[in-house]
């Protein structure tokens, strides 16, 4: 399991909760060729990410590699403030990695 | 289709369902995530249509003036290109972003629970310069928006 690839933040205005997250992740799509080797660099991609909140998901998403490397992804829903928000992502090689915030 | 080249299908359908079957009875699966499976067949096609049929089921969508997909005319870097999109549709229950010149147009896909608000923001990638396309699935039909991209390759900044 990867560690520490999610920054989180999630900020509450107005009872929207709006949730930043940046991750780290290669995001290879798998057709693209190394420079050196010519040989194609094997796919690594986040296939799944989740955005939970209050123990619920709220935004699920499926990706493909077509998402930019360092993948940054915003979502908003209804919520305030200390309330708990989790991301969590899994990729093709099933890796995976999550990180919790309280709503500030 | 040749009667044996049916069957060959027909066995390798089974065989494949017999390997999910025999996983999920082993408990390496659970059957929810099964269901939940990332969506291969829409991400591996090359068509627009097929992937949404594919994906939400049709592919005919209309176009809404409810729906914004924020970004930028001119990208001079199609590695990180910033979209946004925001809808004032009610009940959303997805919201689809395709990249229509890219070799696999699906780029993603955001399934929005009750709470979540009208609002996708992530950075994608585009081979050539065309359309962002944004896709709502709201109420049970398909809306949609798009916004041309100039894509320059090479960062030369024309």
């Amino acid at each position: 399991m990867a560690s520490n690839t999610i920054k989180l933040r999630a900020t509450e205005a107005d009872g929207m909760v709006t949730v930043k997250a940046l991750i780290t992740h290669p995001m290879e799509l798998g057709t693209r060729k190394d420079a050196k080797t010519g040989e194609l660099i094997p796919a690594h991609f986040i296939q799944e990410i989740n955005v939970a909140h209050a123990g619920a998901d709220v935004v699920k998403g499926d990706w493909s590699g077509g998402v930019s490397k360092d993948p940054y992804l915003s979502v908003r829903f209804a919520g305030k403030k200390g309330d708990e928000v989790k991301v969590s992502w899994k990729d093709n090689k099933g890796d995976t990695d999550s990180v919790a915030a309280q709503v500030s | 289709m040749s009667i044996s080249t049916k069957r060959r299908i027909f066995l390798k359908g089974s065989l494949a369902a017999g390997a999910v079957g025999a996983a999920v009875g082993a408990g390496l699966l659970s059957p929810r995530e099964v269901l939940a499976a990332w969506p291969e067949e829409a991400f591996k096609s090359k068509e627009i249509n097929v992937a949404l049929k594919t994906l939400l089921g049709a592919d005919a969508a209309e176009a809404s003036a409810d729906i914004e997909v924020k970004a930028p005319d001119i990208a001079e870097n199609g590695a990180v290109v910033p979209i946004t999109v925001e809808t004032k549709l009610k009940g959303i229950e997805s919201i689809t972003l395709l990249a229509a010149k890219n070799p696999v147009p699906l780029v993603a896909n955001f399934g929005m629970g009750k709470t979540a608000d009208g609002f996708v923001s992530t950075r994608i990638k585009m081979g050539a310069t065309g359309d962002v396309i944004a896709i709502v699935k709201a109420g049970g039909k398909l809306f949609s928006a798009k916004k041309e991209v100039k894509v320059t390759i090479g960062g030369c900044g024309g």
